[in-house]
């Protein structure tokens, strides 16, 4: 088989079309890079090139030798850390591509995503482990995450299928409603971390303990260290997702389980797009709405439907976050929108809204995200390069379509129209 | 009163100008999902044309000359920066939407995360934290309008509408508005406003009339690009006092939302961006709202959270979007890329 027939086939001609985007995304990145590092009088040019490779190779870095060059090799941490930001971005992937074979633009993943993070939150941390096992109340605080974006995400899809509401307005609105009502709940919750002094602002997280003891006749909380002559009523927190071995494949990460539930429900989520009948009918949905519905498919249910699966992925996202126990939430989120899920629409556009490929460019752009975390810790440049690198990988996927019928075009069919005076051969 | 006038004003201003950006390009065919981003990028430019402006010493040397009006003309000048700069922004738009086909909406999407990435990349690096600011003074010390520059004594009490309307105000406000009606005009007056319209609705047609439909987008997408661009360094100058941190608070966005419940028309966008603008002021102010001055702030008297009001402008906006989504009504060729062999 040789290239060109290879390059017929539509399977190949996407996965190529995706990794020519990719290629440009990294050389835009490289030249903004060099561009700024060198009309800036203050970065060497041995920083230009420490910063070049960095784009690239980030996550091997291994730190700078004695001579102060950077060394590259396998880097454990980073390599954990990189499946563990996967997972979020993996699924918000996920929420934006289903939402997308039913022709609808979820641009609504940030809220839901805060949805399922505040409800996990205050699942995982009020109901008191003392009574409950942790994984039951590991599986409700999951469980309940994914429902409330379901939720939160139904809202854009009712709006839609009845009042004929634009989804991408009503899902904008939604975000930002999902975070000023965030930072309302937790404002007048107890969950607002008190016991270390330090971190204002942000909420207990789900592996912290908190004891609810009675001291001298008055109620309050406490952490480990149990004051002399305290009461304990219950014990909450201490919950978080186990780690399946990946913390001793990948010592001094992040990581936990919570990249395999992530990959599973890719997987799952692939099935049932490609091999049911419910997959069927949103799909068809997205094709064509009116022909769907000519066809006796319920188009208003299907879009309610598809909307409720994305706002599902999107929390479940959140949610996960929010249990692997070592992350903290910053609660007063009103003013911003959470970046994962806006990148979300990235990785489900890189990979074409394929289930499958979601796992890929997901764990691509942690890839990059660790990549933009080393130029900020080892150069003078920052992080934020790694948004451009998104940014133009996002653009150059509008015309994908365009892209793949190029690669593809035979020699005989002319793609492209016959220009004024040109014979056609 | 004059306060609530002034402050609504200043949030209103913004999303108008930008929401008619919006019109311009989607009444060409192009749905513009980009206008966050070139407001953040607008802003950013006028705020870096600004920082230049006082390391060249002109703001000094205004200030020792004694006639602040100058200071007028400075702000002009980096308005109409950001409006080229934003123009030039939007070709990247335009381009993928005209030349390549490309879908505008994830186009658009591109743009919105582009801008943020590239200005925060750039801030960080230049000014070593997450935001840029003016070196010296804020948009109060420069750019605002007092009393006291029409001639007024100190002590000279205006009523309230000068009080609303002259006093402690920014030039901007009275430019979008002016720029608002001008543009509108050529929207619906003029040969090319009427031209630009019809390629948003048959594109085909357009062209069967001589109409050059290529040319009439990129004029729609550019104009939309500047009027965003010269929202987003509006709203840099007065909300955000003369900060660049790579976001505008969402006002892009809720152009966006203006402009659909807008119904896409000039004047119903006026009266959506002052339904929101006079929310946003009462979520950002109510603490100290006092309406009829008499001293009593009765908003925060009544004892509901400020979550909640800030909550309320997205609900309005869903709320009055129920009620009118019915009748709304986009220009048909929005979204389809020109096909000259479509007929």
């Amino acid at each position: 088989m040789n290239i060109k027939s290879l390059l017929q086939r539509d399977s190949v001609r996407t996965v190529f079309a995706s990794l020519i985007a990719i290629l440009v995304g990294l050389l835009a990145g490289t030249v903004v890079v060099v561009v700024v590092g060198l009309l800036n009088p203050s970065i060497s040019s041995n920083i230009i090139w420490d910063g070049v490779r960095l784009i690239f190779l980030g996550v091997f870095n291994t730190g700078r030798d004695a001579a102060g060059a950077l060394t590259f090799g396998f880097n454990p941490t980073f390599f954990g850390n990189m499946l563990f930001r996967a997972m979020p971005l993996i699924l918000t992937g996920l929420s934006v591509a289903i939402a997308y074979k039913t022709g609808l633009f979820n641009i609504g993943a940030p809220g839901q995503y805060l949805a399922g993070i505040c409800t996990t939150l205050f699942l995982a941390l009020s109901i008191p482990t003392s009574s409950v096992p942790a994984w039951l109340v590991w599986i409700i605080a999951f469980f309940g995450g994914m429902i409330a974006g379901a939720l939160w995400g139904c809202i854009p899809g009712l709006l839609k299928s009845l009042l004929n509401i634009n989804e991408v307005i009503a899902c904008i609105m939604t975000n930002w409603l999902a975070a000023s009502l965030v930072t309302w709940v937790f404002d007048i919750s107890n969950l607002k971390n008190m016991l270390e002094g330090t971190k204002t602002g942000y909420i207990y997280k789900t592996s912290s303990i908190i004891n609810d003891i009675i001291v001298d006749g008055t109620r309050t909380i406490s952490g480990t260290n149990l004051p002399a002559g305290a009461e304990v009523v219950s014990t909450r927190g201490g919950v978080a997702t186990d780690k399946m071995g990946l913390d001793r494949l990948f010592s001094g990460s992040q990581v936990n389980g919570g990249i395999l539930i992530a990959i599973l429900l890719a997987i799952i989520f692939y099935i049932i797009m490609e091999k049911t009948t419910l997959g069927y009918q949103l799909k068809a949905c997205g094709s064509n709405r009116h022909a769907a519905k000519y066809a006796g498919i319920k188009d208003k249910r299907n879009i309610v439907l598809s909307m409720a699966l994305a706002g599902a992925m999107a929390g479940a996202a959140g949610s996960l976050y929010a249990l692997s126990g070592n992350t903290e939430f910053f609660w007063t989120t009103y003013q911003s929108l959470p970046a994962v899920g806006f990148t979300g629409i990235a990785v489900a556009l890189l990979a074409v809204n394929n289930p499958i490929g979601v796992i890929f460019t997901g764990t691509f752009m942690s890839f990059l995200n660790i990549n933009g975390q080393q130029l900020t810790k080892m150069t003078s440049y920052n992080e934020y390069i790694t948004d451009v690198i998104i940014a133009v990988i996002v653009y150059l996927s509008a015309f994908m379509l365009m892209f793949k019928m190029w690669l593809g075009r035979k020699r005989k069919i002319s793609v492209s129209p016959v220009r004024e005076g040109e014979v056609k051969k | 009163m004059a306060f609530l006038i002034r402050q609504t004003l200043m949030y209103m201003v913004p999303l108008m100008i930008v929401a008619l950006a919006g019109v311009f390009a989607e009444r060409s065919g192009i749905i513009n999902l980009a206008l966050e981003g070139m407001m953040i990028f607008g802003a950013y430019i006028g705020v870096v044309c600004l920082n230049v402006m006082v390391d060249l010493g002109w703001f000094s040397a205004v200030k020792a000359s004694g006639n602040m009006w100058t200071m007028q003309w400075l702000l002009l000048l980096a308005m109409l920066i950001a409006a080229v700069a934003g123009s030039i922004f939007s070709l990247l738009l335009a381009f993928a939407a005209i030349n390549l086909k490309a879908d505008q909406t994830i186009g658009g999407t591109a743009l919105n995360m582009l801008a943020p990435a590239l200005v925060l990349f750039l801030v960080r690096i230049t000014a070593k934290q997450n935001a840029l600011l003016l070196s010296t003074g804020d948009s109060a010390t420069w750019f605002m309008i007092k009393k006291s520059m029409w001639g007024f004594d100190k002590s000279y009490k205006l009523s309230w509408i000068g009080d609303a309307l002259l006093n402690k105000v920014y030039l901007t406000t009275y430019i979008c508005i002016v720029l608002f009606v001008i543009m509108s005009i050529i929207l619906y007056k003029t040969r090319f406003g009427i031209r630009l319209r019809s390629c948003g609705e048959n594109p085909q047609a357009s062209a069967s009339l001589g109409i050059n439909v290529i040319r009439m987008r990129y004029a729609g997408v550019m104009i939309s690009g500047a009027l965003a661009g010269l929202g987003g360094c509006v709203y840099a100058v007065t909300t955000a006092n003369c900060t660049a941190n790579g976001e505008v608070a969402g006002f892009g966005f809720l152009a966006l939302a203006v402009m659909i419940f807008g119904n896409w028309k000039p004047l119903p966008i006026a009266g959506g961006a002052f339904l929101f603008g006079i929310f946003k002021c009462i979520a950002a102010t109510y603490n100290t709202l006092d309406i009829n001055a008499d001293g009593k702030y009765w908003l925060a008297d009544i004892g509901i959270s400020s979550h909640f009001y800030r909550m309320l402008p997205y609900l309005i906006t869903l709320v009055v979007l129920a009620f009118t989504s019915k009748s709304s009504r986009a220009p048909k060729a929005e979204g389809i890329p020109y096909d000259p062999s479509r007929r």
